[in-house]
């Protein structure tokens, strides 16, 4: 059932549109991690009629799916005349999803500086730029950044939803090259083949990473 | 954390002998000499543990009569845990032989021969042993009652109603009537020791070890655990394995005292020779050192010595 | 507006009747595999770590599709689209439900363990009575969230013709453009109305698990 000579020569097609996956995994990350941040400032806003709003929108939009979310940037809005490329539709569609993913992220990770750091530094009578730049963020970005590596890992693996909206991307190609010749067998495996060869090894050196930042943080202590 | 073994120097002598010379026997040779008083309860030949390259039992050769306190001072990493817990078959001794009842512990036979022992074999001896664990290490998810019935249910298969009358009735002892249906967060540190001591108790096992159960307590919480386990040995018939940091305690309660150190038994002897008499210079500093913390501590409610070093 | 939600509410029935016989699968599999990753056998441990990795490693909708469109070829039999959605949701939620099942269960303290050997429970009821409770507690909130994962997933299954509520509003969409917003605004809304009530569900069996340890 398997055709080695028919499977190699299906590659080549393949790797041709990895790129486009690339690109918009990493362009939904880019926006996921930039509206991951207002989003994670807002939630913690003191006043309710900031932080309620923004809560409930993140939550609505973390618990509902991201095929009906591109579904409606790219079939809906053209009613109110914004007419989006599938791959800016794409990486808007991810970046949105994915920054109430990336909202959690931040704010774990200030929220895991203890109380008494930002006693000291009220203590020592630091500006409140100061507190955040150099007493705040030092201490909570290091652990986000695994976690980080693992949520673009994530987006990764999501990229083939991108196909229903019309995006050439890598599942797309293969259900192409399949419905062709009627051999999706070779086609559809070299695509979890591919992304098992990019994500595995990712996840590897994310792993490693938290592994080594965990080390150092440990070492740190015990001086 | 205070330092502790920086001052102890390795200078001194070997193991002293037991106070109550008894023939040594291989754990192969069959019990032949009628004329040998009691047979100890728990034997230790030659056993050594290493972690690693680290290695913290060294030779160790103990015996403990039926009915016999012992207590296991020393320390911080001198081995007395691990001591216990190779009883207990928490842990593996790397070499030398445990004999329980007269029975290989972590050895069995099959076809003449003696090879590790499986499971079913472990299952078999270690329902002789007790143990009481520093962190209480009680079940969470069960209410206290449970906590003591479980194991009389599970593992000695008996019904219900009779292991909650014999839980209740061991509560009693341990002064938790009133308890039964909390869960151990709700339970101060010392009220989930003695729930703890109850659970190991209602087993009745030949040996119980207790190993630095007070080491996690609040010092005003220190006396009340140390009441009950008193009370438990005045009954006198189940061997104790105390390790402890409390020297007034081991005093009190013991027949017989250990001193290890570096994986060693150092010394041994009644808590008179062992308190009054040390003879071993690492005894003696060991022991300065815990007089000098007791006059820092004259005034805390415990009253006892404790250590500065807990494991 | 309202006319849009008879048949989207007919759509929902597949889709949730998907997430539950999934979620069911996804279960089993998350326990097998991760006691699987626990067991002293190697070759028990690699099979089950290739099958993590792999379903982990690659996409749920690439899988979906193999499921759908290469497995019928290779095994040379019908699969309905909807054996295929649930295996394949099945599979992939069942490999990450196992890190959590793995994970759990090593977080359980030693002194569990310790006290359970010390009262010569057998491995199993050390297991069963003793690791099992406190563990099943510590999954709970990752099974939820998983749970969540995995409705939405579904919605995936449109892609392989299952006629989900996707599918219909797809349907109702050729038959009438303009109403294309109102459409999916609702799909949206029946996703959150079912994500709500699967995390008030687990929300009630964590309140459960928690009885007597505030």
């Amino acid at each position: 059932m398997w055709d080695w000579s028919y499977a190699w020569s299906i590659v080549p097609e393949l790797i041709k549109v990895v790129p486009i996956t690339l690109i918009a995994t990493f362009g939904g990350f880019a926006v996921a991690c930039l509206l991951g941040l207002p989003i994670a400032l807002a939630r913690r806003a003191r006043s309710r009629w900031i932080s309620w709003p923004v809560t409930w929108v993140a939550e609505f939009i973390r618990s509902t799916p991201l095929l009906i979310q591109l579904i409606v940037l790219f079939y809906a809005l053209p009613n109110y005349g914004i007419v989006l490329s599938p791959m800016t539709a794409g990486i808007l569609g991810l970046g949105i999803h994915y920054s109430t993913y990336l909202a959690e992220v931040y704010r774990g990770g200030i929220e895991s500086v203890p109380k008494g750091q930002w006693e000291a530094s009220r203590a020592l009578n630091l500006t409140k730029a100061q507190t955040w730049l150099r007493v705040v963020l030092p201490q909570s970005v290091p652990p986000t950044i695994p976690v980080m590596g693992n949520y673009l890992i994530v987006m990764f693996k999501e990229t083939p939803t991108l196909s229903a909206i019309t995006l050439v991307e890598l599942l797309t190609t293969a259900k192409a090259i399949g419905s062709h010749s009627f051999r999706y067998v070779e086609a559809i495996t070299l695509v979890g083949v591919i992304f098992l060869l990019l994500s595995y090894p990712s996840g590897l050196l994310v792993r490693r990473l938290e592994l080594h930042l965990k080390r150092r943080e440990r070492s740190v202590e015990a001086k | 954390m205070i330092g502790q073994t920086e001052t102890l120097r390795e200078t001194e002598q070997p193991d002293v002998a037991p106070p109550a010379p008894e023939r040594r026997r291989g754990p192969e040779e069959p019990e032949t000499n009628v004329k040998e008083e009691i047979r100890p309860i728990v034997r230790y030949r030659g056993i050594t543990k290493s972690f690693g390259s680290h290695q913290v039992l060294d030779r160790i050769d103990l015996d403990i009569r039926p009915g016999e306190k012992v207590a296991l001072i020393g320390p911080s990493g001198s081995g007395k845990t691990t001591l216990a817990r190779l009883l207990m078959t928490l842990e593996e001794p790397t070499s030398g032989t445990i004999e329980v009842d007269g029975e290989q512990l972590w050895h069995m036979e099959r076809k003449g021969r003696l090879v590790p022992a499986d499971e079913k074999h472990l299952h078999r001896v270690r329902g002789k042993i007790g143990m009481v664990f520093q962190h209480f290490n009680l079940f969470p998810h069960m209410n206290i009652l449970r906590n003591v019935t479980e194991a009389m249910v599970l593992v000695q298969r008996m019904p219900k109603e009779e292991a909650e009358a014999r839980a209740l009735a061991m509560l009693e002892r341990v002064g938790l009537q009133e308890r039964t249906k909390h869960y151990p967060a709700q339970l101060s540190g010392g009220q989930k020791q003695r729930v703890a001591i109850a659970r190991a108790l209602v087993m009745q096992p030949n040996i119980m070890l207790f190993d630095e159960v007070t080491s996690a307590l609040d010092p005003e919480l220190v006396g009340e655990v140390l009441d009950v386990i008193k009370n438990v040995a005045a009954e006198g018939e189940m061997a104790m394995m105390l390790i402890t940091h409390e020297m007034d305690f081991a005093r009190d309660i013991a027949d017989r005292v250990l001193f290890t150190d570096g994986g060693r038994i150092v010394e041994q002897g009644t808590p008179e020779q062992i308190f009054e008499n040390p003879r071993s210079e690492r005894l003696q500093s060991f022991l300065t050192r815990f007089r000098g913390r007791r006059a820092d501590d004259a005034g805390t409610s415990a009253g006892s010595m404790t250590a500065a070093g807990r494991e | 507006m309202w006319h849009l939600l008879p048949p989207l509410l007919d759509g929902m029935k597949t889709t949730l009747l998907v997430t539950l016989y999934s979620i069911a699968v996804a279960l089993v599999l998350a326990f097998a595999a991760g006691f699987g990753r626990l067991s002293k056998s190697r070759t028990v441990r690699g099979v089950t770590l290739v099958y993590v990795e792999v379903f982990r490693g690659t996409s749920l909708l690439v899988q979906l599709f193999w499921m759908y469109f290469a497995l019928p070829l290779l095994l040379d039999v019908r699969i309905p689209a909807m054996s295929a959605a649930v295996l394949a949701l099945g599979l992939n939620y069942g490999a990450y439900g196992s890190e959590v099942v793995r994970s759990c269960v090593l977080a359980v303290p030693k002194g569990q363990t310790e006290a359970a050997i010390a009262l010569n429970l057998t491995p199993r009821q050390r297991m069963r009575r003793i690791i099992l409770p406190q563990a099943w507690r510590m999954m709970l909130p990752a099974f939820g969230n998983l749970q969540i994962e995995l409705l939405k997933g579904t919605s995936l299954v449109y892609l392989i013709t299952l006629s989900d509520v996707t599918f219909r509003g797809m349907v109702l969409r050729s038959s009438n453009m303009t109403e294309t917003p109102a459409i999916f605004g609702w799909i949206l809304i029946l996703f959150f109305i079912v994500a709500f009530a699967l995390t008030r569900l687990i929300r009630f069996f964590e309140r459960r698990a928690a009885v007597g340890r505030g």
